[in-house]
């Protein structure tokens, strides 16, 4: 304990045990009583508060940093997790309807309090909460919104009661039962409907589990997608980079310096321009075309299609994502001397039998960086299949985007946000266990 | 690495198609980046190789796209082929000024993270790590969907100010990682040295470990330069309409109409990211020049 205050000591204040070690008055005056220092409070306490004082300043230091991000990041992103889970909106505008729907037995035709107790909570709602309500009620079974609409507008012809006729005046929807039945799907304000939307399931009015129709089935296939492309960008890249990056570390460093400017360059460019370049080549008319075909290996009428594709998707976050892949590979390899190679064929072991026993076991850690930092940025991927993906190069980051601009489905949105998350905390969890996250190297 | 002269035909095979296959990789890496620099100059507005161009004709080529990239096209040119907006010129200033901005605050509040974790009595160490370098693991849509409601909330959705907040988070754990391992090698006896003979705490921060550590702070300083200049998610979800980048002009150009507009842009991006490789390899060379005098 003294020993790591005593380090510490250019950062404190001079304290006065240590300023007087001469005239410490302590041993002699009660050798059997607890060592004082010079102002007369016992040692242990002095050290005890200037190891405080050194903890509070290395708090102090991190403190602003800390709130920053905590502020501007870590409550924005929780907060739009809970909206995932978030259904009050329809207990806030419709509770006398919810309070009503809870008395019906579900199967007969809706009575007439009921439409009172809709008629009542439509009236004194906001119009935009209504039109908000529609929405989401939209989701649940799809011609609540125009039926919400026509609704609130035709709300202030209806004088008095009886209200049922009146509404079912307005609109004839009214009486099917279907539509009271999918309020069943929203009377919690809390709900894991978002959830399941993102799957391809819903719930029904009694709140149980079910498929959506099959033709509105797209997220599990774009989650096994998304599962599938990165997998293939990560393998791909382990693929390409593993023989570059033992070529990097064996070669003499003067020309590996520059073999390495190869990998780095790409790294520091940006993303776009990338893109760009590989739309240069991939394209119906681009520089890979219009070489096989001068070439002769391909005919003109029938190009290859590279772009707006599957194909396109994973050849491009191959390229991006390759560097991330090597770097880690390569500051592993360098680390193993090249003699265990020359002992192991040495000791009489063929050259493959020699790199599967003593250089692969030994690259695994970096391997395994590199994997699994790929599969990371992979996973979450949106900018390259947004640009060169088209329609089957999507991934569930796109339909993120989707519902945050232009659907607004924020619900689903940070739902699949959430699972995305959940899925890539605890990659990296796994990261931080197997390699730790404090020996990430840059550059 | 060599052949030895012993090898077996078998095993020159081998070594010479894995040198092959290393070359074809380091290809893939490179080639896309070196064709765009020709094809910016190109005189027509193709986005491929023209007979002129490949029959080296000066025909072919042109600065065109350079003059409409800055804003400065004549009008019968202009008429022809792009409309001409100072778009680029705007969003290339904007560009700057909000990296700029983002990186001094990344710079500044990294720096202080990173000093107070390399201390020995910070209580949950491990835990505020992981939490200042998250921003690098959460994927970029997540991030800029939380902070686009966020920000509505507090009203920095449309303004510059918000885009640079974002993107010193998203700059903040570079300097973090690049900060905290220079100081793995810095020699504390040396601050204790400096405390003997006098110096206050701010002076000796910036006399004697500010230069000592300057190469980690400044190649932190260049990834969150990078990052920001290069980030279009964020400017897309939490910028507005108004707010004009680099990146998004590109964006934008890409999904809209691809002009070789956007390859003179690419052009001079290649070129500003060979001028930040070398200065990292630069701040590398000196940092181990210095570690390799320092008695640690």
């Amino acid at each position: 304990m003294a020993g790591l205050v005593f380090t510490d000591q250019s950062r404190l204040p001079p304290s006065p045990f240590l300023n007087n070690v001469s005239t410490m008055p302590t041993a002699s005056a009660n050798p059997a009583g607890p060592i004082l220092t010079v102002d007369g409070t016992p040692l242990k306490t002095s050290l005890e508060r200037s190891l405080k004082l050194s903890k509070l300043r290395a708090v102090g230091l991190v403190f602003p940093p800390l709130v920053f991000l905590i502020f501007l990041f870590v409550i924005p992103i929780g907060s739009l997790l809970t909206r995932s889970v978030d259904d009050s909106l329809s207990n806030k505008v419709l509770p006398r309807t919810l309070a009503a729907f809870e008395r019906w037995d579900k199967t007969s035709e809706p009575d007439e309090a009921m439409f009172e107790a809709l008629y009542l909570d439509m009236k004194a709602a906001e119009k935009l909460d209504l039109s908000k309500l529609g929405t989401r009620m939209n989701y649940e079974k799809s011609g609540w919104r125009s039926l919400v609409k026509i609704t609130t507008r035709g709300l202030k012809r209806i004088e008095g009661p009886p209200y049922k006729p009146a509404m079912l005046k307005l609109n004839k929807r009214w009486g099917d039962i279907a539509f009271w039945q999918s309020l069943g799907a929203m009377k919690d304000p809390v709900t894991f409907g978002y959830y399941l939307n993102a799957v391809d399931l819903k719930y029904d009015g009694n709140k149980n589990v079910m498929r959506v129709n099959k033709h509105r089935r797209i997220y599990q296939l774009l989650w096994w997608r998304t599962l599938l492309v990165s997998t293939i960008v990560t393998i791909g890249c382990l693929i390409l980079a593993y023989p570059v990056a033992h070529l990097l570390a064996t070669l003499p460093l003067r020309i590996s310096n520059l073999l390495m400017i190869c990998v780095l360059m790409p790294f520091w460019t940006s993303l776009l321009v990338r893109i760009v370049a590989w739309m240069i080549m991939l394209q119906q008319n681009g520089v890979i075309n219009d070489s096989l075909v001068s070439l002769g290996l391909l005919h003109d009428d029938n190009r290859l299609e590279m772009m707006y594709n599957f194909t396109g998707t994973v050849i491009v976050m191959i390229q991006i994502l390759l560097p991330f892949m090597i770097l880690p590979i390569y500051s592993v390899m360098k680390t193993i001397p090249p003699s265990y190679m020359k002992a192991a064929q040495n000791l009489g072991a063929t050259p493959a039998l020699a790199f599967l026993k003593v250089y692969l076991p030994q690259t695994i850690p970096g391997v395994g960086a590199g994997c699994i930092l790929v599969f990371i940025v992979a996973i979450g991927y949106y900018i390259t299949p947004e640009l060169v993906g088209g329609k089957d190069g999507r991934l569930i980051g796109n339909l993120i985007a989707h519902h945050m601009q232009h659907s607004l489905n924020w619900g689903l949105a940070a739902a699949m946000g959430a699972t995305l998350l959940a899925a890539i905390l605890i990659l990296y969890w796994v990261y931080d266990k197997l390699i730790g996250v404090d020996n990430m190297k840059m550059g | 690495m060599g052949l030895p002269v012993y090898a077996t035909p078998g095993q020159r095979i081998w070594h010479y198609s894995y040198l092959a296959f290393c070359a074809l990789v380091l290809f893939f890496l490179v080639s896309p980046l070196i064709v765009v620099i020709p094809l910016s100059f190109n005189a027509s507005p193709f986005l491929h190789f023209t007979q002129d161009m490949l029959a080296l004709d000066p025909k072919g080529y042109s600065t065109l796209w350079y003059k409409s990239l800055f804003g400065m096209c004549d009008a019968e040119e202009a008429s022809l082929w792009t409309s001409c907006t100072d778009k680029w010129k705007v969003g290339t200033i904007n560009s700057f000024i909000i990296a700029i901005a983002a990186t001094g605050l990344a710079t500044t509040l990294g720096t202080l993270a990173a000093l107070g974790l390399s201390r020995e009595h910070v209580p949950f160490r491990r835990t505020i790590m992981a939490v200042m370098i998250s921003p690098l693991i959460v994927p970029f849509v997540i991030t800029a969907s939380g902070m686009f409601f966020f920000f509505a909330k507090v009203n920095l959705v449309s303004t510059m100010s918000g885009i640079v907040l974002a993107h010193t988070i998203l700059g903040l754990p570079f300097v973090v990682i690049t900060v905290t391992s220079t100081l793995v090698g810095f020699d504390n006896n040396l601050m204790k040295a400096a405390a003997n003979l006098g110096g206050t705490p701010f002076y000796n921060f910036f006399k004697i470990q500010m230069p000592l550590i300057a190469p980690g702070v400044i190649s932190g300083a260049l990834f969150a330069f990078i990052t920001s200049f290069d980030e279009v998610v964020i400017v897309l979800f939490v910028g507005g309409p108004d707010q004009y980048t680099l990146p998004r002009q590109m964006w934008s150009g890409l999904r809209e109409e691809i002009s070789p507009t956007i390859l003179a842009a690419a052009t001079i991006l290649v070129l500003l990211s060979i001028v930040l490789l070398t200065t990292l390899e630069l701040l590398r060379r000196r940092n181990e020049r210095l570690r390799g005098i320092s008695p640690a």
